[in-house]
């Protein structure tokens, strides 16, 4: 990998569910270390983007790097091999509901990686640790908060030492007072430099961490650059007449 | 001697017969729910997961074995399969062509329709989110299914799960007919020896009824020990 070849690229992908085109011909490129920003309204195709990258949903068309490398999504191992190495944050949460904070962070270590339980142990403490819930290793998901739940799907997700992060809408099943303490949580990840690709509706939140804005509608992007760029006063852009709409709704001030 | 002191007597003296039954009553019951424990659970994984020939034929082996009644079963296996294969001298020692592994066999391949059924229910009722989060992690779909979605949707099954145990129970008496020695074979027995059919047969209810409430109190128990803290599907009134 030289220092051009960025850590994921994304080409020309193409994705159909249900006779509908979701996803129309998205490219993207992620450097190492930077935060890209999907946003855009419902339906748009950012879950679904999301989804493609680690193969969840297999695309049907184009192609995906990972640090240079195609990955073939016909073979089994390589799939596997791939989602080791990108941690995935659900919009609600997807913790094991029968397991404890502290063995939801570790049964993948435990499981796909092979760990010993105690070391695994040890290294799902120190995830705990990073995202404030070490009191609450020995509680199960139902006697967590939302804000909780997510910060230990955080530290289930970097416990994998991922390479790369996708977020699905992080903050959007949560209270309004809740949204703080994840958004706390991503604020440090960018800062140690993780790479991350996170769909949200936090705008000015992301507008100060993110490397690249990309508005996605109708499955395509239609517009992409740096936040300050798009929602630049004077500007006529599509995402900005998105953002003041949706300021509108939540009385948030984008600039 | 009245009627009803001869009843009595009967009964009575019958007792330590008829309650030796239980031990076969039990001993069929557990083998045959075990049986359909350890089919039930694959069959019903197959039916959620898999693709076309596979569920196809689950659904044909569950439309089967809850379609035909367990009575002709019995005199199916019993004369018919079993004692072919109990003729192949290779298959000898597994003692297939007993009337106990008859009926072990019988109520168990058709239980294990029926749990195949109540765990597919449990599985399906499970958030979808937790497949993804869990094959997101980089597992396979098999340490998904064993270490996600089973833990959590057997605990779910257990009401339904205990609800099959008593009908298990009362399916068991029919192995009478093959001859195998449990309650409702003893019972008959005697009754016929006596002609107190009535005392008998009250007696005989009594003891499945025992029986059924004593597993039925069990299952309970396991559901409330295997409970996860402040986790319940339907949310509390």
């Amino acid at each position: 990998m030289t220092a051009q070849t960025p850590l994921l690229r994304v080409e020309n992908i193409v994705k159909h569910l249900g006779g509908h085109r979701i996803l129309d011909d998205v490219s993207l490129n992620v450097p190492k270390g930077r935060l890209k920003v999907l946003i855009g309204p419902s339906g748009a195709g950012k879950s679904t983007f999301l989804q493609c990258v680690n193969f969840l949903l297999p695309p049907d068309e184009g192609k995906i790097f990972l640090e240079g490398r195609e990955i073939n999504g016909a073979s089994k191992k390589e799939l596997l091999g791939l989602r080791q190495h990108v941690g995935m944050i659900f919009q609600d949460f997807n913790l094991f509901d029968h397991l404890t904070a502290l063995e939801n962070v570790r049964i993948a270590l435990i499981k796909v990686k092979r760990m010993q339980k105690r070391e695994a142990t040890e290294r799902a403490m120190d995830e705990l640790q990073r995202v404030g819930l070490v009191d609450k290793a020995g509680l199960y998901p139902a006697q967590l908060s939302g804000g909780q739940k997510q910060r230990v799907s955080v530290a289930r997700a970097l416990a994998m030492d991922p390479k790369l992060l996708l977020l699905d809408e992080p903050t959007s099943a949560l209270d309004p007072e809740l949204i703080g303490e994840v958004l706390a949580v991503i604020r440090e990840l960018a800062k140690a430099g993780m790479t991350m690709i996170m769909a949200t509706h936090q705008i000015s939140f992301s507008a100060s961490l993110a490397d690249e804005f990309v508005f996605m509608e109708q499955g395509r992007i239609v517009e992409r650059g740096a936040p300050s760029e798009l929602l630049g006063k004077g500007r006529a852009s599509r995402t900005q007449a998105f953002c003041a709409k949706l300021n509108e709704l939540t009385g948030e001030n984008a600039e | 001697m009245d009627g009803i002191t001869l009843a009595l007597t009967a009964s009575w003296e019958a007792l330590p017969y008829i309650l030796g039954g239980v031990w076969w009553t039990l001993a069929l019951i557990i083998c045959a729910m075990g049986l359909g424990f350890v089919m039930g659970v694959p069959l019903a994984v197959t039916h959620v997961y898999a693709n076309g020939f596979f569920r196809r034929l689950v659904g044909l082996y569950v439309w089967l074995f809850r379609g035909i009644p367990i009575l002709v079963q019995l005199y199916l296996f019993y004369f018919g399969i079993l004692a072919w294969l109990g003729s192949f001298s290779l298959l000898a020692p597994l003692n297939l062509d007993s009337a106990f592994s008859a009926a072990v066999i019988v109520l168990g391949l058709t239980s294990a329709a029926y749990q195949s059924q109540i765990f597919r229910g449990a599985i399906q009722s499970l958030p979808q989110g937790q497949l993804k989060a869990a094959r997101a992690l980089g597992m396979t779909d098999t340490q998904a299914i064993v270490s996600i979605i089973l833990p959590q949707a057997l605990r779910l099954a257990i009401p339904a799960w205990s609800n099959e145990y008593s009908i298990l129970l009362k399916d068991s008496a029919l192995a009478f007919v093959i001859g195998v020695l449990e309650v409702m074979s003893r019972t008959r027995s005697v009754a016929a020896t006596t002609h107190q059919p009535l005392p008998l047969s009250i007696l005989a209810g009594l003891i499945f009824f025992a029986l059924t409430w004593v597993g039925i109190k069990a299952l309970k128990k396991l559901e409330d020990k295997v409970r996860i803290a402040g986790y319940s599907q339907q949310g509390s009134l």
